[in-house]
């Protein structure tokens, strides 16, 4: 069964940047599917995949991490505008982050209109 | 105009701060993009040596590299610096995806844990590197979020970057949609491996570390 959880900016405003990252990865390693409200700082990111990397082992294989980030989000430049103002107003709380445990999610794709997440077959793993 | 000042002035005060201490120009990248096929280029044309082994099998670097004093030419410009080949950065390393390329499981393990070991230093070199040089694979998506994160990283550090559009020598090689995902900064599309591009390459190097 494949479970998504949905975390709102709230919950992780008050964290401290490791604060943030462990819960992210606790719950990847339920082998849930994590949305979180917002974005992590470009640094907070880095640090999620070097802490993701000491985590590594014979169960736990590491994430897929996607992250939409509307200030990037191609369009005309009115468009780009109405982003860049939000981006201003709310900082990292706009976008959204998808964080899945690499055994679950083989790959996450985003397109401008749609995101797609690649499972994989854990039922014909287990049978192996 | 205000980008372009703070540009230079960081670039000033970087060269400062950096004073007769060489120039450290990192490589960085996905695992598999070319970046020891690069560094193995830059240093066969310029020192006369390979740097590292290269391999089919992701992860083959994954031990932080260094070549010392290696001075680069291009009519009467010289640019010296050490280079640092690095780990490639991936979010998953899974042993059993080493083991499909025939490996024991006993030695895939090991690998897919020094594999981890290689991207955690990676990660802590970035705060030492003064220019990277990022290689992508241009046969593949540029937008991962692998690349987004080594970019950013290097963007909210201030640290110079220049993008390798690797293996244009393939068919499947895409050097504008590159170009496209990261508008603001140089790319060059090459082959490492075939020596494709490569003085436009080094043309580039001088531009972005001078």
């Amino acid at each position: 069964m494949l479970t998504i959880e949905f975390i709102p900016y709230h919950e992780i405003e008050k964290l401290s940047s490791l604060g943030r990252i462990k819960r992210l990865l606790k719950t990847a390693k339920e082998n849930k599917i994590v949305l979180l409200e917002g974005r992590l700082t470009k640094e907070e990111e880095a640090e999620l995949i070097k802490t993701t990397m000491e985590e590594i082992n014979d169960e736990f294989k590491g994430i897929e991490l996607e992250v939409i980030d509307p200030s990037k989000v191609r369009g005309g430049p009115m468009i780009k505008l109405k982003n860049n103002i939000l981006d201003m107003l709310l900082g990292n709380r706009t976008g959204l982050t998808i964080v899945g445990p690499a055994s679950v999610v083989k790959a996450i794709k985003k397109d401008p209109t749609k995101i797609q997440f690649y499972t994989r077959d854990v039922k014909k793993k287990k049978k192996r | 105009m205000i980008s372009i000042l703070s540009k230079f002035i960081s670039r000033v005060f970087n060269s400062l701060l950096r004073g007769k201490r060489k120039l450290k120009i990192g490589i960085y990248g996905p695992p598999n993009g070319g970046k020891t096929t690069i560094a193995n280029r830059i240093c066969k044309d310029w020192l006369g040596q390979e740097m590292g082994k290269v391999s089919a099998i992701a992860h083959e670097t994954r031990e932080i590299q260094i070549k010392e004093n290696i001075t680069v030419k291009s009519g009467k410009k010289e640019l010296e610096f050490n280079l640092i080949d690095t780990p490639g950065i991936a979010t998953k390393i899974d042993y059993e995806d080493f083991m499909k390329h025939g490996m024991k499981e006993k030695e895939a393990k090991k690998r897919a844990k020094e594999a981890t070991k290689g991207v955690i230093e990676s990660i802590k070199w970035l705060d030492n590197m003064d220019v990277v040089i990022v290689i992508l694979d241009a046969t593949k998506d540029p937008y991962s979020q692998v690349n987004i994160t080594i970019i950013g990283n290097l963007a909210a550090r201030k640290i110079p970057v220049l993008i390798g559009a690797n293996k244009i020598d393939l068919k499947k090689a895409n050097i504008k949609k590159v170009k496209n995902a990261f508008p603001q900064y140089p790319v060059v599309g090459l082959s490492a491996k075939y020596g494709n591009n490569i003085d436009e390459f080094y043309e580039a190097l001088f531009d972005v570390a001078r």
